[in-house]
């Protein structure tokens, strides 16, 4: 249990070998060698080498989360990016973009930076993600050219959406010198005023102040849109609307350069599920209504949502232990993502094991331009070792993460990771 | 008795339960008429009043409540500034049950609130009011009122008239009102109405004059002075004129119909003042049912066996 | 079960006769006399006594009822709902000789709850209890001024009282529950 240092030789034997980017499955051994595929399907390992039983489970790639907040620097108490690579590895995941709302903000080449060498030493690969405006205040563009030399990957304002369309559009124009995503968080603020959840039939039965769907899908059209007129790339954030998928679905028969996201806990939970006031439930963009979460899972299954992000974001008991308005949005979801997704998609949905992989690990790594091919002899191993059957309930003692607050206690998920390796190192649950 | 151990709101409440409340509160209204008000049903209890927000007339009302049924009461009101980010909320409720308090009658400003005092106090606990949610013992009183005017709930036509949207009275009316069978519409600025209202059974009517015609009873909101401007309500005059229970718009319809407000009233803005002193207002009757409602519901919350068997 | 009758109509009638002739014989203004049943079977022997009363003298006595619940010593053990229109006592008790009226007098705590009641609705000038039955084991220092019949009980054993404005027939019944 927990993380160790690979052996010399690690041979995984008899498992069901899933190849996302070549979309193969083929039944049979993966040896890893001094932390890279030394060998897949048929071949001689040393006899020394270290061996484990895979029959009856699934060998396929690490996962790439797009979209978590690991806190670091500034809420260290939250979550730091070692603690955070370990709830990741514990979820599956091999490589994760972190967010810029840290304090200070990721919002100038020396943060990027300062990412990027304490990620050195982290388990897992870790890349920042710019912000967009100095401060996120949405004023000033951040030196995006920079940065991106520094390894920024995309830049986003996250948790503050741009709400200045002519800030947007100057963000987006420039994004296209260094040819990476823009991450808008779609929420219109004036429309979304006090909201605290869905504005729909619950959040009358509630009294809580409600958050149209409107606040989302009015801004993403506004995105979409500068994006075409710009031909800059535009990657929608935690989609949660049937409207926001519908203007979406259009946009994306005519234009390529637009990707979208969507989290598991909006394709799990509907709206009913805040009657019981629980603040694990207070995310935003909010989780809404029974019809939207159809909606989000028709455009999974149809590809106009991309891939699955989890939005991981730590709060402390603190921030969440308290009255409905003044709870901190958001929720941990690395570590029960891959049992969720599993559980919704292929369980009461139908799609293949295949597909769910894909949408955690080839898709998002596609747009993002990260190495997709990740059974290549030689290549670094990240790959995930998965019991695809197994039915557990998630607990408390399944979190990796400093912070522990999730909703998905006590909930019925399928679907396991039980070993991850990436960088050199092994990680078992 | 009881299904539920509290009293945290009216949506799902069992009907059956409702009628206890209704048919219990008569009998102690009948206390209320004696010469010496008091029974001793609840010696020995202790009741505290938790309140995190201002409301003198219903606090003084679960007061009087408690003392006429011999209860112990102990009063803590929190004034909206020292009201941090909710942890002397829970440090609060958590100190005072320490001190072996058997029920909890709790109004503070955020929906919820008192669902989440459940999740870490034993004591029992009476919703007076949970932000823009609900305030179940006003509906409770409205009720029995209404049923005291007509001897019955089901069927009657009863308007609810106002700023719905910010309303704890309207949403806990609502929910009991329909439960017993009745038949609500709501009529108000539209922009104050919440747009998913109708998923709960009731009717929409901008045209006071209709909704007029067609109620038995009036139940008139206050409007709040702080919704003026802000491009909520134009302006008092617009509000006056628009929707408010005017003598001459009741003149013109010359019909028995009740009237009620839960209090405090702006006279002249959403109620005449002499339609508030007159014999179709039933707003002091009101105020006494809420008395014996609040002896009621403290008496079948808290009265028997401690450890009684309860959800 | 046994169950062996010890009135029966004709005899519950002569003793609510006898009770209410002992009450006029004992008093000497029966103007302030006030008649109070205690719910339920209470009530109804009031009326008959009020009815009695006046057959004999021509005074119509005032009369109230009385539903004990809210003044039980038992409150904090169970919780018992009120009678609907339960207490309605719509004069004031100064000054006044209350009668009190009840079907059976047994432990004593429904009479001292009644009391208890009594005091809200004012300061009597006497307070006495008339009652159909006595079946004695009293657990407080309560006395009866009128009683209709003694009958001793037992252990395992019910006075069971039926009356016709509650229960279709006048009875009386001793029943006992066998071990």
């Amino acid at each position: 249990m927990g993380l160790k240092r690979l052996g010399k030789n690690l041979v995984l034997k008899n498992g069901t070998i899933i190849d996302p980017h070549h979309k193969k499955t083929i039944h049979g051994d993966v040896w890893i060698k001094d932390g890279t595929i030394a060998g897949v399907g048929g071949f001689k390992a040393p006899k020394s080498s270290e061996t484990v039983d895979c029959s009856g489970k699934v060998i396929t790639h690490g996962f790439c989360d797009l979209h978590v907040h690991f806190r670091e620097p500034g809420r260290e108490d939250k979550e730091t990016l070692q603690t955070g690579s370990l709830a990741a590895m514990a979820g599956g995941f091999t490589r994760v973009c972190v967010m810029p709302n840290t304090n200070p903000p990721l919002d100038s080449p020396e943060s990027i930076n300062f990412i990027r060498e304490k990620a050195e030493n982290c388990p897992i690969h870790i890349h920042p993600i710019g912000a967009v405006t100095k401060s996120q205040d949405g004023n000033d563009l951040t030196e995006m050219g920079l940065m991106h030399q520094e390894g920024a990957v995309a830049f986003s304002d996250d948790g503050l959406p741009i709400q200045d369309g002519a800030m947007m559009r100057i963000a987006l124009e420039y994004a296209t010198l260094v040819d990476v995503p823009i991450i808008n968080h779609a929420e219109d603020v004036c429309l979304r005023a006090e909201g605290v959840m869905h504005e729909g039939r619950i959040s009358t039965h509630l009294g809580l102040p409600g958050n149209p769907d409107l606040a989302e899908s009015a801004m993403v059209h506004r995105d979409l849109e500068l994006a075409e007129f710009t031909g800059a790339r535009l990657h929608v954030p935690h989609v949660s609307s049937a409207k926001a998928v519908h203007h979406i679905r259009e946009m994306k028969q005519k234009n390529k350069n637009v990707t979208a996201e969507v989290t598991p806990h909006h394709i799990f939970f509907n709206d009913d599920a805040l009657t019981s006031f629980n603040t694990h439930l207070k995310v935003a963009p909010p989780i809404r209504t029974e019809e939207d979460r159809r909606a989000l899972i028709q455009a999974v299954k149809e590809g106009t949502i991309d891939c699955i992000a989890t939005d991981h974001a730590p709060h402390t008991i603190e921030d969440k232990e308290t009255t409905f308005d003044l709870a901190s949005f958001g929720m941990i979801g690395l570590e029960s993502c891959f049992g969720a997704v599993h559980k919704v998609l292929m369980d009461q949905e139908g799609l293949q094991l295949e597909d769910v992989i894909a949408l955690l690990t080839a898709k998002p790594r596609a747009i993002m331009g990260f190495d997709p091919d990740l059974f290549t002899l030689g290549r670094a191993a990240e790959i995930n070792v998965i019991d695809a059957d197994k039915e557990w309930t998630f607990e408390r003692e399944h979190v990796r993460s400093r912070s522990i607050n999730s909703p998905f206690y006590g909930e019925p998920l399928k679907g396991k990771v039980e070993l991850t390796i990436s960088c050199g190192r092994i990680f078992s649950n | 008795m009881l299904q539920q151990k509290h009293l945290l709101g009216l949506d799902g409440y069992p009907s059956e339960d409702i009628q206890v409340i209704i048919d219990t509160a008569f009998n102690f209204r009948e206390v209320l008429d004696r010469p010496i008000k008091k029974v001793p049903s609840l010696q020995g209890v202790t009741i505290v009043n938790l309140f995190f927000e201002n409301s003198t007339r219903t606090r003084i009302s679960f007061e009087l409540a408690q003392k006429r049924l011999s209860a112990d009461t102990v009063n803590f009101t929190a004034s909206s500034s020292s009201l941090k980010k909710g942890e002397s909320f829970k440090d609060t409720a958590q100190n005072i049950e320490a001190m072996k308090i058997d029920a909890v009658v709790m109004r503070h400003p955020t929906p919820g609130a008192p669902k989440h005092l459940t999740e870490f106090i034993d004591a029992i606990i009476i919703n007076a009011g949970d932000g823009t949610h609900e305030h179940p013992t006003q509906a409770i009183l409205d009720m029995m009122s209404l049923h005291e005017k007509f001897g019955k709930l089901k069927g009657l036509k009863v308007a609810i008239l106002g700023d719905i949207l910010h309303s704890r009275v309207a949403l806990s009316n609502i929910f009991g009102l329909i439960t017993m069978g009745a038949e609500v519409t709501l009529c108000g600025p539209p922009n104050l109405i919440p747009t998913f209202i109708h998923d709960l059974d009731v009717t929409v009517n901008y045209n006071l004059d209709e909704v007029i015609e067609w109620a038995d009873a009036l139940n008139v909101l206050r409007i709040q002075r702080e919704r003026m401007g802000r491009g909520l309500v134009p302006s008092t005059r617009e509000y006056r004129s628009m929707f408010g229970i005017t003598q001459e718009r009741l003149e013109h319809h010359k019909k028995e119909i009740v009237i009620m407000h839960p209090g405090p009233m702006n006279r002249g803005v959403e109620i005449d003042g002499s339609v508030a002193d007159s014999d179709q207002a039933i707003i002091l009757d009101q105020v006494l049912n809420g008395v014996a409602s609040r002896m009621a519901i403290l008496y079948l919350l808290c009265g028997g066996k401690p450890s009684e068997e309860k959800v | 079960m046994s169950n062996q009758v010890l009135m029966d109509a004709k005899a519950v009638d002569r003793s609510i006769t006898r009770l209410s002739h002992e009450i006029l014989e004992r008093t000497n203004s029966p103007e302030d006399i006030v008649l109070i049943g205690i719910h339920n079977r209470g009530v109804p022997i009031a009326s008959r006594i009020q009815a009695k009363l006046q057959e004999f003298s021509g005074v119509i006595l005032e009369q109230g009822s009385l539903d004990i619940t809210f003044h039980r010593d038992d409150f904090r053990e169970r919780l018992v709902m009120p009678q609907v229109k339960g207490t309605d006592i719509s004069f004031s008790l100064d000054g006044k000789v209350v009668i009190l009226v009840d079907d059976v007098l047994y432990t004593g705590r429904t009479i001292r709850a009644a009391l208890d009641e009594l005091n809200s609705f004012g300061r009597a000038a006497k307070v006495q209890l008339a009652v159909l039955v006595d079946r004695g084991h009293r657990e407080l220092p309560i006395k009866a001024d009128y009683v209709g019949k003694n009958v001793p009980t037992h252990e395992g054993e019910h006075v069971s009282v039926t009356l016709k404005e509650t229960d279709e027939t006048d009875c009386v019944c001793l029943i006992r529950t066998k071990e």
